[in-house]
């Protein structure tokens, strides 16, 4: 009976989040309750929890621990920067229609690879396309010659610390360690405006509940079955018949566009994007956002990408010198006592609570949250 | 989950503006803004702490127009977007009259578009590459032509004649050689005898001047044994602007390579008092330093400064503070003498509005500092004093030259011909 409250309440539950999200806060901003700045901050941390979901598509669906995920929400951040430079126009520092790091450097004429980015629908496809390619290109190499646990996760972190070390040299033409800034055009709207944060914010809260809907339809289908099955046991769905290095390159390459969407959306509100983006630690904290938030769950990514990112903007603020040493302890307290992450927090005292109300039963089931999220690596 | 955390963050917000509006009568509030936490926070949090020691000794002195100065402290966590939503947090939500803050290039950069769309405004006092003139940024770093062009003139008096260029790949290193090509070429330098290599566009025109390494690059070995090379003839020198830890392999490099200060001196622009907590100073002994304050500096100023700040880091009770070990350098020294500015601005200005402290600033106000006197210019840099050091054992510079009264420029590229 509990289940099928549950079922139903759900649906009820994302709709309520989704009106919340997409519709009060932007209207609450609209009508000047909210911030410009409380908004731009909420949409930066909705682009962080597209970067976490698609580390949970791949660590908590398909048992896949990617540490280079930044790598691709970067990527994606990049090829929407090239567009918003270019949307610059003559405006920079030295008033010449290139960008600004280009004079830098002694060009006179904008680089070939650079023309088109004038066009705002072949930035978009570049999001695509871009990230996509290096994932595919990546992930066959990787699946095809079977790489798996440890070795695999290693790989994605070498792969995102040779990224950040190819974009850091200005030879690159992409800005080296600065990267891009100064960003103030989109499709002919002022970043500046008020207006504008509003639409990137809500694009941001769509995407991210475009995302969580198709992953949480993924995992109900064959597909995300057979997914989560080579999880459990990959050897197993591989004798069963299935090409388990297909499924997994699918997935891979999904959840980098997943990510990308997330760096696309998220550079024009921050207004920067530079290497130290995937630099190695960075792909670590998405994964530990996961894991806080409760791996193996969708809404798990989420709670943990906001939570813990609204927790670093309050602490770097009301504590400078100690704000590190309260996001560290939080981390252990939740390894030690809440392994499937702050989501299996009702479940957990549900279960407690029925246990002091009747002590003479035996153990309650466990939660159902805690259940998948135990599932090996 | 996500309501609780939206009202938990309006309820602190909420709190913290009534408290803010209850003590902004007698306060004036300042942001602070630099990197507490991540690769930057060795270098920065000294700029905090002498910050921090400024505002003490500015409060005891009755403050600024009668306001005592409360300091907003965030950390920008060498995480460069993170430095735009502090820089957003502190002129939106605190709305600070004033920041003092930023180390890197890539910190301002990320933060200037920030200031300039609240007209706040933010001293910034690092040596950086120029090529900017913000309306909304007090530059009390050294410009280019307050660090590496009177480096090289010392260099050229001493009798030098071959120049090799070294330094990291990033926008301060590459600004600065193509800079000091031009003017070494103005200066009757053949282009043979400058050093570290060029690169070229399509038509032939040198783009970039010199030597460079990624940042965290350990191997040397091969660079070395190119500068020994270039350096046989006995009259060469070199002009270093590797950043941060890549000066240890580098500098343990070249001297196991037997180059020493006499054969073939090497000035470093990223090198301070400071940075000598993290570097073999042995291994740099009579290697050169170039900067608008050392300090070794014999002038009651800053014998009285360096003694002040001792004693106010002794009794200092924020957290996690260094006590023991600490010295006084460049970017601090620039970092006290910024908020005198600003002091000074208001003062004039008899207002906090950034207009008209700016107004103020650049009418040209003077303030004795530790390094000698500074003067604010109409294009948002200082005239200050330029001193050339020799490296001690102890980590100290011995000055051996100095510049009074340079104008800082930051436009030079096409300056020199």
């Amino acid at each position: 009976m509990a289940t099928a409250r549950l079922r139903l309440s759900e649906p009820l539950a994302i709709t309520a989040a989704a009106v919340l999200f997409l519709g009060v806060f932007p209207f609450l901003h609209a009508q000047g309750v909210i911030s410009t700045f409380t908004l731009g901050v909420w949409g930066k941390y909705l682009c962080y929890a597209l970067l976490a979901i698609s580390v949970d598509l791949l660590w908590g669906y398909t048992g896949l621990l990617s540490l280079g995920q930044a790598l691709f929400f970067t990527l994606g951040g990049y090829m929407h920067g090239m567009y918003l430079m270019r949307m610059i126009g003559d405006l920079g520092q030295y008033k010449k229609p290139i960008p600004d790091f280009l004079v830098f450097l002694g060009w006179e004429r904008l680089p070939a690879f650079w023309e088109p980015f004038a066009s705002f629908p072949f930035a978009v496809a570049m999001v695509f396309a871009v990230p996509g390619v290096v994932a595919f290109l990546f992930g066959y190499l990787a699946f095809r010659s079977r790489i798996k646990g440890v070795y695999f996760s290693i790989l994605t972190q070498a792969l995102t610390y040779a990224a950040s070390i190819m974009f850091f040299r200005n030879n690159l033409l992409l800005g080296g360690n600065n990267g891009f800034t100064d960003f103030k055009f989109i499709l002919g709207h002022r970043l500046a405006d008020p207006a504008t944060a509003r639409a990137l914010y809500a694009a941001s809260a769509l995407a991210l509940l475009l995302a969580f809907l198709f992953c949480r339809w993924l995992s109900r289908t064959k597909f995300g079955l057979v997914q989560q099955a080579i999880r459990d046991g990959e050897n197993r769905v591989l004798f069963s018949g299935y090409a388990t290095a297909h499924f997994k390159l699918f997935i891979f390459v999904v959840a980098a566009w997943i990510a990308a969407i997330g760096g696309a959306l998220y550079t024009p509100q921050v207004g920067i994007i530079n290497p130290s983006e995937m630099q190695a630690d960075k792909s670590l904290e998405a994964v530990v956002w996961v894991a806080v938030g409760g791996r193996g769950t969708l809404l798990g990514p989420i709670v943990g990408a906001i939570g813990i990112n609204a927790l670093k903007s309050w602490a770097t603020r009301a504590y400078p010198d100690l704000w590190l040493i309260i996001l560290g302890t939080l981390f252990i307290l939740v390894v030690l006592f809440l392994p499937g992450g702050i989501v299996s927090l009702p479940a957990r005292l549900k279960a407690l609570w029925q246990r002091f109300r009747s002590p003479r039963l035996p153990d309650p089931a466990p939660p159902a949250a805690a259940e998948s999220a135990s599932a090996k690596p | 989950m996500k309501k609780l955390t939206s009202l938990l963050g309006a309820g602190a917000l909420a709190l913290g503006a009534s408290l803010a509006s209850a003590r902004a009568a007698e306060t004036v509030k300042v942001g602070v803004l630099h990197s507490l936490s991540g690769t930057m926070a060795i270098s920065e949090t000294s700029l905090r702490d002498v910050l921090l020691f400024t505002f003490d000794e500015i409060n005891a002195k009755g403050g600024v127009l009668g306001k005592k100065i409360e300091p907003v402290v965030v950390d920008g966590a060498s995480n460069w977007p993170l430095f735009a939503e502090k820089a957003k947090q502190l002129l939106e939500q605190d709305k600070v009259a004033v920041t003092f803050g930023c180390w890197t290039s890539v910190s301002r950069k990320s933060v200037l578009p920030v200031f300039e769309k609240n007209n706040g405004l933010l001293f910034y006092p690092v040596q950086y590459e120029g090529e900017e003139e913000s309306q909304n940024v007090c530059y009390t770093a050294e410009a280019v032509n307050q660090q590496a062009t009177p480096a090289v003139d010392y260099y050229l008096k001493e009798g030098k004649k071959k120049f090799y260029l070294l330094g990291s790949d990033y926008v301060y290193p590459q600004t600065t050689n193509l800079v000091l090509l031009e003017y070494l070429l103005s200066k009757g330098v053949p282009l043979a005898n400058i050093g570290g290599g060029f690169r070229k566009d399509g038509s032939g025109k040198i783009i970039s001047a010199g030597k460079y390494t990624p940042f965290g690059h350990t191997d040397y070995q091969q660079i070395v044994a190119e500068i020994k090379q270039f350096a046989a003839s006995g009259d060469a020198c070199v002009i270093s602007t590797l950043n941060g830890d890549t000066n240890v392999p580098f500098f343990k490099e070249y001297a196991a390579s037997g180059l020493t200060a006499e054969t073939c001196p090497v000035v470093s622009f990223s090198i301070s008092e400071d940075e000598f907590r993290g570097l073999p100073a042995d291994k740099l002994v009579g290697q050169l330093g170039c900067w608008t304050y050392f300090q070794s500096i014999n002038s009651p100023a800053n014998k009285k400064f360096v003694a002040d700040f001792q004693a106010w880091l002794k009794k200092s009770t924020v957290p996690g503070i260094v006590k023991e070990g600490r010295v006084t350098c460049s970017p601090m020294v620039l970092s006290y003498v910024g908020v005198y500015l600003w002091k000074a601005a208001v003062e004039k200005a008899g207002s906090f509005d950034v207009d008209q402290v700016r107004a103020a600033w650049k009418s040209g106000l003077s303030f004795e500092g530790p390094g000698g006197k500074v003067t604010t210019q109409k294009n948002m840099h200082l005239t200050k004093n330029v001193y050339i050091g020799e490296t001690k054992a102890d980590g100290q510079f011995k000055i051996l030259s100095s510049f009074n009264g340079v104008y800082g420029e930051p436009w030079l590229k096409g300056k020199f011909k």
